[in-house]
């Protein structure tokens, strides 16, 4: 035994007799990790944060959240003998006066879009991947609310400097709150400590952003991560993995060396890119004065959707027995952002109800495999980003040669049209993957050769899709068969499918569950490519009939019939 | 863990040595004589479902000793380069001073370099490490439905309804309606005590500085100006109220733009036609509030030759000649005019208030 592992052990062992370490942990290091790239967008949020509570903490070392009126005298020459607040006053000290302030800030900044980014990406291949299906659906809420929590904390955190950028930005927050029906002149003053500007906000933002919204993102991302933990992470569908097992490599030494690098890059590429590109060069905006603006303000980009909102709404504004319905910023303040919120909390349950689908699921869908929600969540993302470019409309038009107003016009028909196109051409294609795939079980992948046979026809070999692949291809969620409404009218409906609750899920139920069926005798087989001999039987039902909305519910669709039935269609 | 089940019947053979491990934790062997045989019997899964444990043995080796050697070389040099790089960030921040633009940025681009080869240089030689050396082996195991098992549910009803009847939480609905009482004002008073974050808004909004007589001094250099000043029509001038140039609190909302008009191109208010209103104008100079009644952006941008005020946050349009009318956006109303004239040495001044709130609409805007 070398010296190291008498060390390791003697330490172990000294824990061990004090916590019962090993009986506790040796399951962790054993703990199995499903790979797939996309599992990697989660911990580039989770690394992010990691960076800007370390770079953050490095900054309120330097920095002075005060409002108090001080005349500038350090190294930036340019703002020599200018009037401005502590804030920005400390904040231009970081970056010209501190070694490396300029970096960690530029780091923070970095870090900080990257959080909010990652947790989208994350987000939507959570949705597409139909990765929140029970039992994880407590998971799915609780991104959700992290979402918001770290634009949130995105907002207030880049306006603390102060500068005329971020000061603007206030402002519109402050327009915002106003416009809230009863309570916003008050929630108003009571946020600013009276009028806007006050000598507050900042303080206030300040004790908000680097303790309050920390602290819960802190406990929910704990929280976040012992879910996924507890529960065990998703696969992707592929050979040999199921609803029952979970295929990965060992936390011990596979995942720790894996994440552990993953961090180090994550941190690597944020310095670089605070080396190479600058971001938020407060020193070039100013100090915040309430009459000045430059034109082409932008905010960071996940504020951008809501800036696009507040641009395309039109100037709707009533007075109602003397008193504001400010519905020109309430409404778009509040209301895109509250369909996307309740869409997304709501969707797990309401896909629950609609497909009638309560086992667990551990395998994710490929999302060509769910046309529908495929389709819905790239209207959503349509929905998104249209206001988000919106909201930098003033750049578009410059960069388009076009009139300003028109980006606007465009947009506000673009928002109700563009969601629809993307639902559609989503779905279509969505169909024709899967039809593709469908085509490959049938007849195997094509060889390029030609064989003549001895009555002389010609004919295409083909060869079989390999046993890893075809485990991909198959891998489909099986759905319950709903108990339908209006039958072939032999039959009485179902008493839970008459009313009219009952007869709408039912149509729900065959919108979201339109898919291209796999051919006959293919079955499941939960994925280990047995059982699927009979690949060269003809499709039952011909690839082309569904596109025209046929709708798939009482085919041989969740294949839970056997490979002799469901012909009949 | 849930994925242990003590109840669960272990395989002949088995079950008593994993007991022991899970319940006494006795050594059972005396210290300094090697471990018997089964040693490794007691490391694995008791929850297996009644199946022997599936050997997950891990190879020592990799899957190709020489890819391995090569990559052990090149994961050995990348380390290096990260220490040398981490070595030149402490150099670069003990050798590099700031204090001016140029040496901060010299400061940035050295100890933002050293310190992203310092990160990659680990993070790619970890992942060389464990694509080339590490032997690929990729393991399964079982997952468990998370539903706890009806004896379990009925074991846990038993003890919630034992502990909630022992408490004589639903037999004394006294305790149970007081306790409640008591937590209603409890939660409320947190809310109370949030009061003084601010004042009362009162009518505050509907008021800005602007008094009869009140200078306009040009916002910058705060000098007052005359309406003779002006020679030719044209530029959208900011003005403050004299004595507030540095208060932002008053500029948030009595920041004003004034624009000279040639003759005859203002609109004058009439009934039934909301334009400017002359008597408040001064020789064809008009003043209006620069706080966008959207969302209270200033209104900075002004093309002289279509006389439009345009918000540069969202667009919002306005009319300059015509009462400052909406053109486009979002914004609800009209900017404020503000009355204005001359005093007696001819500087422009205010003759009143202005007389309706400025900036964006609030509830009790009305």
């Amino acid at each position: 035994m070398t010296a190291t592992e008498k060390v390791l052990e003697g330490t172990g062992r000294w824990f061990d007799d004090r916590l019962h370490l090993a009986g506790a942990t040796r399951k962790f290091l054993r703990k199995l990790y499903p790979d797939h790239w996309s599992f990697l967008l989660g911990e580039i949020a989770l690394y992010s944060f990691v960076i800007l509570l370390l770079t953050g903490t490095f900054l309120t070392f330097f920095f002075k959240p005060s409002m108090t009126d001080v005349v500038y005298h350090g190294s930036y020459s340019s703002l020599d003998g200018v009037h401005m607040s502590e804030a920005y006053a400390s904040t231009l000290n970081i970056s010209f006066d501190v070694r490396g302030g300029l970096l960690m800030r530029q780091i923070h900044h970095w870090a900080a879009i990257l959080f909010v980014a990652a947790i989208m990406v994350h987000l939507l291949r959570i949705f597409f991947t139909a990765a929140f299906r029970k039992p994880r659906e407590l998971n799915w809420l609780i991104g959700l609310t992290m979402w918001v929590l770290a634009f949130t904390e995105g907002l207030f955190g880049y306006s603390l400097p102060d500068d005329l950028l971020s000061g603007t930005g206030l402002r519109i927050l402050e327009g915002v709150l106003l416009s809230i029906p009863i309570v916003g002149t008050y929630v108003t003053f009571f946020l600013f400590g009276g009028q806007f500007p006050g000598h507050d906000i900042i303080p206030r933002l300040y004790v908000i952003h680097i303790l309050l919204i920390p602290a819960l993102l802190l406990a929910l991302i704990s929280l976040h991560l012992f879910l996924m933990f507890y529960q065990k992470h998703t696969q992707m569908p592929g050979k040999g993995r199921t609803n029952t097992n979970v295929v990965g490599q060992q936390f011990l030494p596979y995942f720790a060396a894996k994440t552990g690098a993953w961090f180090l890059f994550i941190f690597g590429v944020t310095a670089l890119l605070s080396t190479f590109a600058q971001v938020n060069p407060i020193w070039i905006y100013g100090p915040y004065n309430p009459s000045g603006i430059s034109a082409g303000s932008q905010p960071d980009f996940y504020m951008g959707f809501l800036e696009g909102a507040l641009r395309i709404w039109p100037s709707w504004h009533w007075n109602v027995g003397g008193y504001s319905f400010a519905f020109n910023v309430f409404l778009p303040a509040f209301l895109p952002l509250g369909i996307i919120i309740t869409g997304l909390a709501v969707w797990p349950f309401a896909e629950q109800w609609i497909t009638g689908d309560r086992r667990e699921h551990h395998v994710n869908d490929r999302p060509r495999n769910a046309p529908t929600r495929t389709a819905i969540g790239m209207a959503g993302v349509t929905f998104y980003g249209i206001l988000w470019l919106e909201g930098a409309n003033d750049i578009v038009a410059r960069f388009l040669n076009i009139s300003l107003y028109l980006t606007t016009e465009i947009a506000r028909y673009a928002i109700f049209i563009g969601p629809v196109v993307a639902y559609w051409v989503t779905k279509r294609i969505c169909l024709g993957l899967q039809r593709k795939d469908v085509h490959l079980l049938e007849h195997g992948i094509e060889t390029g050769i030609i064989r003549q046979l001895p009555n002389g026809e010609y004919i295409e070999e083909t060869k079989p899709v390999p046993e890893d692949v075809r485990a991909k291809l198959v891998a489909r969620p099986e759905l319950p068969q709903l108990e339908a409404a209006d039958t072939d009218g032999d039959e009485v409906p179902a008493p839970s499918a008459r009313s009219g609750i009952g007869k709408l899920r039912v149509r729900l139920n065959r919108v979201l569950t339109e898919s291209i069926p796999l051919p006959t005798g293919n079955g499941h087989g939960h994925g280990n490519g047995h059982g699927n001999g009979h690949g060269a039987e003809p499709a039952a039902v011909t690839t082309g009939e569904s596109g025209d909305g046929q709708p798939p519910a009482d085919a041989d669709q969740d294949g839970t019939a056997d490979p002799g039935q469901g012909t009949a269609d | 863990m849930s994925e242990t089940e003590p109840g669960h019947p272990l395989p002949p053979g088995e079950a008593g040595e994993a007991q022991e491990h899970e319940q006494t934790r006795v050594p059972r062997r005396v210290i300094g004589t090697p471990p018997p045989a089964q040693a490794r019997i007691l490391l694995a899964d008791p929850e297996a479902n009644g199946e022997p444990p599936a050997p997950r043995e891990l190879p020592a080796g990799p899957d190709n000793p020489a890819t391995a050697k090569t990559a052990e070389r090149i994961v050995a040099a990348l380390f290096l380069l990260s220490m040398l790089a981490s070595i030149g960030f402490i150099a670069a921040y003990v050798g590099l001073e700031v204090h001016s633009v140029d040496a901060t940025l010299r400061s940035n681009l050295a100890l933002g370099l050293s310190m992203s080869v310092a990160f990659l240089a680990v993070a790619a030689g970890v992942v060389i490490w464990v694509r080339n050396i590490m032997p690929d082996v990729e393991q399964a195991e079982e997952r468990h439905t998370f539903a706890s098992s009806p004896q379990d549910r009925a074991a846990f009803e038993k003890t919630f309804t034992e502990g909630s009847e022992a408490s004589g939480f639903v037999k004394r609905p006294l305790l149970r309606r007081t306790l409640i009482a008591a937590s209603v004002p409890l939660a409320v008073a947190p809310l109370v005590i949030l009061r003084d974050l601010g004042p009362l808004p009162g009518t505050t909004l509907r008021h800005t500085v602007w008094r009869k007589g009140t200078r306009m001094v040009v916002y910058g250099p705060n000098t007052p100006l005359r309406a003779a000043d002006f020679s030719t029509p044209g530029q959208m001038i900011t003005v403050a109220p004299e004595g507030y140039t540095e208060n932002q609190d008053v500029l948030a909302k009595a920041v004003v733009i004034i624009i000279k008009f040639a003759p005859d191109q203002l609109v004058p208010n009439r009934p039934g036609h909301p334009g400017t209103i002359m008597n408040w104008t001064v020789d064809n100079i008009v003043a209006y509030s620069k706080i966008c009644t959207h969302v209270g952006c200033p209104v900075a941008l002004y093309e002289q030759t279509t006389h439009h005020i345009l918000c540069p946050c969202h667009q919002s349009t306005f009319d300059a000649t015509n009462g400052a009318q909406v053109l486009f956006g979002p914004a609800p109303r009209p900017l404020p005019q503000l009355p204005i004239g001359t005093d007696s040495q001819g500087f422009l001044i205010a003759t009143s208030d202005f007389h309706e709130p400025v900036g964006p609409a609030f509830w009790e805007l009305g």
